[in-house]
Parts: C-alpha cells; structure tokens; sequence
C-alpha cells in the first residue's frame, strides 16, 4: 500500500452498566448531546452504522455444545459486560478512535474498541 | 503509527488545523501579493468554512492535477511524499504543482467562500470531479502494479461523505457518494488470489460489503428524494445499484441499465459512456447489437488508445465465435494499458481465445 496509513474500521461496543438494563429514556438533555455528537461524527464521515440493543431482558443466547443447541433466555446477570449500544466507525487508527471517542458526551460506562479483522484494506 | 495521533480527527483539532492551513494559504497568498506587489493587505475574514476550502482546493482555474494533489494535501491531510506515491509520481513533482497550485490561486484572488447562484453548480461538478477521480485512480489505476489502491478509494469516499453532510441539498453529492460505496462495496471481489484483476459479472458476489451496498442504495435513495432527475453521478449509482441488487449476474436487469445509460449520454454524452452503453445492449439484446455500436466507436479519436475499445470489442467477438478477431483485440488491449495486472488478464484472454481457434 502506498499510504503509510489504510482505514480500518472499528467497533465501539457501548456497555453502559445499570443504565442499559433500566430501558428508561433518556432525558431530552442528554438525548440532544448525543445527537450533536453523533451529528460531528456523521459530518467527519466517521460512521458507517449506528445502533442501540433492547434491554438483555429481551434478548436471547444460543449456547454450542457440539451439537447440542441451548437457547437461554434473558435477562442476563453481568451488568456490566452487556453492550447497550454499537457504533461501526471508519478511521485511519484507534488513536484516532479513542480521540473521537473521549469527546463523547458520557457520564457512565464503559465502551470497547475493537478493530474489525481481515478488513481487506477496506 | 507515528502520525497516527497528528493526524487524528478529533474535531476541534481538525478546525485548528484548518485554521492553520487558512494561515499557511494566507501567508502564501501574502508572499504571492509581496511578490506582485500588490498593496492590498490581505485582511480576508478566512472563516474555517470547511466546505469554502473544498471548493477552493478544487477551483476549476487549477489543472485537474493541481486540484487532486492539493485536495489531498489539504483536505486528506496527506502528506506530500504519500501523494506522490499514491500517483506513482517523483515527490518533487506533487510539490511542485502544490506550491504553484497556491500561488495560482493567490494571484487569482481565490477566496475561501461557498460559491453562489449559477456558480455553485459549476463549482460544484468540479468538486464532484476532483472526489470522482480521486476514487478512480485507487478503483482502477491506470499505471504501476497494483490493480486497485484502496487507500485512494477511502480517501474519496469519506470527502465525499463530508461532502454531502456539508452540502446535504445537492443531490448530485449523495449521486456521487451511492455511486462510490456501491463500487467501493466490490473492492476485494475485485481482485483474485494472486492480485489479478476479476471483471463484475466473474466476482464472488458473497465477498460483496453488503454494508457499503446498503449506505450506498441509502445515498442514491436521498438523491432520487430531493425530485427531479438524476444527474450524471445519480445515474451511474443507479446502474451501479442495478448490480448491487443482482444476486447472480444472470439476475442482472440490463434492460433497465441500457436505459440508464441512455439518460447518462444526454446528459454527458461521452465515447466512453457510449462504449459501456454497447456493454450493456449486449448483455441485453445480444452480442451483435452490442457489437454494431462499438465498431461505431472503433474510428473515435478520444478512444484511439483506450484499451477497454479493443477488450470489449474483443469480448463481443469472442461470444459470436469470432475467436480470431477476438484474440487480435485482447492483444491489442494488452498493449494499450499500463496497468500491469490488467495487462496480465488481457494477455490470457488473448490465449484462451488461440485455445478456442485450435479446438475449433
């Protein structure tokens, strides 16, 4: 490749605790912050996809056991490894993600960046 | 990943860096009226308008090379060595047309500004232009040995997603924007095992990004929105979109792509358009009809040392069993092309057509 730097594409997986599991709104406060950050991103060409989940209590699991099969239902217990929230971004590096990412209006929460593999360089 | 961390896009970086490069513009402008001396201070209100700087960087008086170097350089935030080597050019060369493309527009007065009224269209399909070829050189490179440089390709297409969020009510921005994630979304079906080039209707339409498909037929959608007909990008999604939508190319409607076609050569009639319309009408209507259009073409000056003439030419005469005439057009094809990879397949076509003479 002749640019020192390809794109890659990042997952941002939103795990946002308590919060995720409360299925409350969010206040319009809130909501509007979000909004004009979501909004910078979209400008910067940065998202490719957005979304939010349904709270685990609505959500299933499919267990493998060879070739047994076990759906589970929700709700799950590990508040805290539960993905509320997904973003796909398109950036040149995840330094380039977490500077995006540090400017989101969060108070809570933790939120994985993982590089999506076998990009193909694009 | 050493300039990863400088290159970052955080937003309130990315506007102190444009401010930045309103000054360095700025000083050049200043040098360049020095230079001419000019007495007017240079006290233009630079607002950081990044769309102002979009259509400067592509200001029609600049040559089509100027534009795409200094966009880059500008806009990409490349950097001047990484330019050249994206174009397979000496480094002296990109900084050459940088430095004279800033002195160009300093002693034109160029001004930061969204153009207006009738201007804006024409600004605008300059800008359009400038994107679209930034594309192409990465979505088929004309020269070297690569058959596609993705980096290019993403480069273009994230200008033009700024582009079209920055100019939301142009719908040949969204035209262009569904034109190039839909071609973006075959990138790596586009190239075989060993880096060979492979053609739309022989690709492995599973490795197509079904992602960039979606945001692609999502952008020609807000441009078939806005009302009246497509422009000449909108047009060309939409014939991309018709292959998008085809799960086999035996679904592929190509009646409906010779018409698409036909709006294209109205709006920018072109040999080149004419040449994929004959591609078309012989998916569609034959390979005879698709042949009697392009040996229409086969005395076009524009077309005299295009290499896709003599290729789909030679495909057509390869269908109605004309192995011979076909194998002389392959080998033609091969000899006008630059593009090593290209070159490669062309030559094999050319030897499966002579395999095709001895069987028969």
């Amino acid at each position: 490749m002749q640019l020192e730097e390809t794109w890659m594409r990042v997952l941002i997986m939103a795990k946002e605790g308590e919060q995720s599991e409360a299925a409350t709104t969010p206040t319009p406060h809130a909501m509007a912050e979000y909004q004009k950050f979501n909004e910078e991103l979209v400008k910067a060409g940065v998202v490719l996809e957005a979304g939010r989940l349904y709270p685990s209590s609505q959500s299933k699991r499919v267990r493998f056991d060879g070739r047994k099969r076990t759906v589970i239902d929700g709700p799950f217990a590990e508040t805290k490894e539960l993905v509320a929230g997904y973003w796909l971004w398109q950036v040149r590096s995840i330094d380039e993600a977490l500077e995006w990412l540090k400017r989101a209006p969060y108070e809570g929460g933790t939120f994985e960046v993982r590089q999506v593999l076998d990009y193909e360089g694009m | 990943m050493g300039t990863a961390k400088h290159r970052a896009v955080d937003l309130i970086r990315r506007r102190k860096t444009l401010e930045r490069k309103h000054q360095e513009i700025g000083r050049d402008f200043e040098r360049a009226q020095e230079a001419l001396h000019v007495d007017t201070a240079l006290d233009e209100e630079v607002g950081d308008d990044l769309l102002g700087l979009i259509f400067m960087a592509c200001h029609p008086i600049l040559s089509k090379d100027a534009r795409v170097a200094i966009t880059l350089r500008v806009l990409g935030g490349l950097t001047t060595e990484e330019i050249a080597r994206a174009f397979l050019v000496p480094v002296s060369t990109i900084a050459q047309r940088i430095v004279r493309a800033k002195r160009t527009l300093a002693e034109a007065h160029i001004r930061f500004e969204v153009p207006g009224g009738v201007e804006r269209l024409a600004r605008l399909a300059s800008v359009l232009e400038v994107i679209y070829l930034i594309f192409n050189e990465g979505y088929s490179a004309t020269a070297g040995e690569d058959w596609v440089r993705p980096a290019l390709c993403e480069e273009a297409l994230r200008l033009g997603r700024i582009l079209a969020e920055l100019a939301p009510t142009e719908p040949e921005a969204h035209g262009l924007v569904a034109l190039m994630e839909i071609q973006a979304s075959r990138l790596s079906a586009r190239i075989g095992p060993s880096g060979e080039p492979v053609l739309l209707l022989d690709q492995d339409r599973t490795r197509w990004d079904r992602l960039l498909i979606r945001r692609g037929l999502a952008a020609l959608e807000r441009a078939e929105m806005m009302g009246g007909a497509l422009g000449p990008y909108g047009l060309q999604a939409a014939i991309a979109a018709c292959h998008a939508r085809a799960a086999t190319p035996g679904d592929t409607d190509w009646p409906r792509i010779v018409a698409l076609y036909d709006a294209v050569a109205q709006l920018a009639p072109s040999p080149i358009v004419e040449l994929n319309r004959a591609v078309a009408v012989g998916m569609a209507f034959g390979p005879d009809a698709g042949l009697d259009l392009v040996d229409a073409l086969v005395g076009e000056p524009s077309l005299k040392s295009y290499h896709l003439l003599p290729a789909v030419r030679g495909d057509l005469l390869r269908k109605l069993g004309r192995a011979q005439e076909a194998r002389a057009e392959f080998e033609r094809a091969a000899s006008l092309t630059e593009n090593l990879a290209e070159r490669k397949l062309l030559t094999r076509r050319a030897a499966e057509c002579a395999a095709e003479q001895i069987v028969r």
